[in-house]
């Protein structure tokens, strides 16, 4: 069939089972959109942003598992998308990027809107092509969703040229073979005699830690995690990004590790005979100082990506591969283990959950944003999307929303993007449509992208907003507490009347100013029709505890000061 | 200490950007680099010469391997290998050092590939201590310019890298 370089890009869309796209037309990709029309399998939705689409897309791919497909026009178009595949990058997102480029006989003479967004964006995806040939359009964009997808999953951009989006192929036809690259392999496999080792560290520890992370939920290996963990009766502590790998209310789940995981997490970690670090990266948030991080612990590292072993943290054992099939091959050889030291132990640190229980604390007149939180999770469904800004609130969402779902916690872990959250939740909702979708923000973050309410009003979506309104850029402000004598520059925060900004889409605002009015409020916002804005106006100078210094021991926690206790120590 | 890699790449339009560019954002420092054709089309070769202690040089071969253009990596330090590096040095004959200098071009087997009046110009290939050597008794006697390839390396026996490129792909290789 005859088809021009920007029918291609559609016609391969299609055959990759994109439902869904986020972009913004330009001179330079205009060919792709006058194409569009002929394509209704695929819905379009334009962001006010370019760096929204992005995120969207990104929710989306977080929540489906499906590759998110952003776009955007040469120049400022696909400068405006880079934030979004920095954040892609980090947390290894299934995302393709399609860009356009001036024509290809422009290209190097600086032209209008001409950017070099192949080198821009070179150190920020998995990989990248320029496309100047519309002969080349197909096999770039099979390659780009292939690499996306596979191995450890990432963004891939595509910048197709004008002059290669107008041309024309007489006879095209779609290539359906198998792909195989030549350099590229994404199928590792761990060796049987690292297996052996891996299997009598396990059998012979007496105070085993799981650390779960994004691998997985990336690697779908959820119910064998947790077919490990009972059977060995390990306790399993999570990274930010590996909330929902086990349910949140699973007696063997203890909960977030690192900068503000709580102490019973960070001491069992310091004080475990072997880690077990699953689909994880020893990030610097999750370790603390190097030096002294879980100094008795032998090491065990399950991981797709060889780079990551021995990167942060020397590890004994090595599996490169896939979590799910490398756990499907370890756990039949696990004995059964009791542990029951161990588990006390920590039950021990633990304490008494009643008295941690927030909702047992009196009102004493002051909205805690934690309060929200727990609200939150309580008048919610067990199927709720929750997405998350950058800041406090984030870490108080990440505490106090007992997550069971695997893929309904959507965060910018490894970037901590401000201005991710509403986005996301918009991509999110297209994702899961059926599902609960809120969005938790702070009053700085939801600001660097607060004109994406309108794209939710015009698809008639409805994601609800939380904003945790401290009235300060709050994470921020809690550095300068700590670490610089309560020198709060620049991050008091004026904000608009956020809910006239909501009218002014033409949505329903809230404000809510006090504990009982929570309730009320969560159920007047599920019970509209379409999204809503609630503007928490919370306490001004709550911080997040507990918390490791950036660069400390991990168990060298600052504690809960306030009423506001977490830990028995605290009361 | 100073590792020799050698680095197959897919022959195609900003793999040298590419790998340059991780040696960059990964604070590696490049001592050398070339890159060529091999005998099998599609296929380019790099040498590339890099400090750093084991540790670091596993690191960076496994972000190369990242890259989807890189297809294989071996490092041949410590191995028994060839190691060439080319120097064409124009050195000034106008002094009363001129037959010192065809002299010093005698003794360590270099040519001279160009003369003029007042200068000619020296070839020389070896490993890069020997011309090292041989750049530092003619620095005396007045170079004027001078240019270096920077180094090539080849696995001495029988054996060839490419014929073993699956067999890296156990992970095993890596971890
Ligand atoms: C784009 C971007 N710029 C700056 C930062 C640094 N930063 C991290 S948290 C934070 C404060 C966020 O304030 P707010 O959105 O009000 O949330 P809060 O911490 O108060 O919950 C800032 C500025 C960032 N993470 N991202």
């Amino acid at each position: 069939m005859k088809r021009t370089g920007a029918q291609i890009v559609w016609e391969c869309l299609v055959k990759e089972g994109v439902q869904v796209v986020f972009g913004y037309p330009g001179g330079a990709n205009l060919p792709i959109y006058d194409a569009m029309r002929a394509y209704p399998g695929i819905h379009h939705v334009l962001p006010r942003h370019e760096q929204g689409g992005a995120h969207m897309a990104d929710g989306y791919a977080r929540v489906s598992g499906k590759v998110g497909v952003a776009m955007g026009t040469s120049g400022p178009g696909a400068t405006n998308l880079v934030t979004g595949i920095a954040t892609a990058q980090m947390d290894s997102i299934p995302m393709v990027f399609i860009t356009g480029q001036v024509s290809s006989k422009l290209i190097g003479y600086d032209a209008f809107q001409e950017t070099d967004v192949t080198g821009i964006t070179l150190p920020i995806t998995k990989h990248n092509y320029l496309v100047t040939d519309v002969n080349d359009i197909m096999p770039a964009l099979r390659e780009a969703f292939y690499v996306a997808r596979s191995g450890r999953p990432g963004p891939v951009l595509v910048d197709i040229t004008k002059d290669a989006q107008q041309a024309v192929v007489e006879n095209w036809q779609y290539d359906a073979s198998p792909i195989r690259l030549k350099g590229y392999r994404p199928d590792l496999r761990p060796a049987s005699a690292s297996l052996q080792k891996a299997i009598e560290l396990i059998n012979s520890a007496s105070r085993p830690l799981i650390l779960a992370g994004h691998g997985v939920l990336m690697s779908n290996a959820m119910q064998e995690l947790r077919g490990f963990a009972e059977k060995a009766n390990a306790p399993v502590a999570v990274t930010l990004l590996g909330i929902g790998a086990l349910p949140a209310s699973h007696p063997l789940n203890l909960g977030m590790m690192g900068m503000h995981g709580e102490t019973w997490v960070n001491h069992a970690v310091q004080e475990a005979d072997l880690l077990l670090a699953f689909g994880m990266r020893f990030d610097d948030r999750v370790t603390g100082n190097l030096k002294t991080y879980a100094p008795n612990a032998k090491k065990i590292h399950i991981e797709i990506d060889p780079s990551e072993i021995n990167k942060n943290v020397k590890v004994d054992v090595s599996l490169v591969g896939d979590l799910k099939d490398i756990l499907r091959q370890v756990n039949p050889l696990v004995k059964p283990g009791e542990r029951a030291e161990w588990l006390n132990h920590i039950a021990d640190m633990k304490g008494d959950s009643a008295v941690r229980d927030i909702q047992n604390l009196p009102d004493n007149g002051h909205l805690y944003a934690a309060h929200v939180i727990n609200d939150l999770w309580r008048f919610t469904g067990r199927d709720t999307v929750i997405t998350t800004d950058v800041g406090q609130h984030q870490m108080w969402a990440a505490q106090y929303f007992r997550m069971d779902k695997p893929h309904r916690w959507v965060t910018s872990g490894g970037l901590g993007t401000m201005g991710f959250g509403l986005p996301a939740a918009i991509g999110a909702k297209f994702a899961s449509p059926q599902s609960e979708v809120w969005t938790v923000v702070g009053d700085g973050g939801f600001q660097m992208t607060m004109p994406e309410l309108c794209t939710a009003a015009q698809e008639g979506i409805k994601v609800n907003v939380a904003i945790i309104n401290n009235g300060f850029l709050g994470m921020v402000r809690q550095w300068q507490e700590f670490f610089y004598d309560k020198n709060y520059e620049s991050t008091p925060m004026k904000s608009p009347d956020f809910v006239k900004i909501a009218e002014a889409n033409g949505l329903k605002g809230i404000r809510v100013t006090e504990r009982s009015q929570v309730e009320a409020a969560i159920r007047e916002a599920q019970a509209a029709d379409g999204t809503v804005v609630i503007d928490f106006r919370v306490e001004q100078e709550d911080s997040v505890y507990p918390m490791v210094p950036a660069g400390a021991d991990l168990h060298a926690m600052i504690q809960r000061p306030s009423a506001l206790v977490e830990t028995p120590q605290d009361v | 200490m100073l590792h020799t890699l050698v680095i197959l790449v897919e022959d195609k339009p900003g793999v040298l950007n590419r790998v340059a560019s991780l040696f960059r954002r990964r604070a590696f420092n490049i001592e050398s680099l070339t890159v060529g054709h091999t005998h099998t089309e599609g296929l380019s070769r790099m040498t590339v010469t890099v400090e750093g202690d084991e540790h670091h040089i596993e690191r960076l071969t496994s972000y190369l391997y990242k890259l989807v253009n890189v297809i294989q990596i071996e490092d041949l330090t410590g191995k028994q290998m060839v190691t060439r590096d080319l120097a064409l040095i124009k050195v000034n004959t106008a002094s009363e050092k001129r037959s010192e200098i065809f002299q010093m071009v005698e003794v360590f087997r270099a040519r001279i590939v160009d003369v003029t009046s007042h200068s000619v110009i020296v070839e020389i290939t070896g490993d890069g201590e020997k011309i090292d050597g041989f750049v530092d008794v003619l620095r005396p006697l007045g170079i004027v310019e001078m240019v270096r390839t920077g180094a090539i390396a080849m696995e001495r026996g029988s054996d060839s890298l490419i014929n073993t490129s699956e067999l890296l792909f156990d992970s095993a290789a890596v971890a």
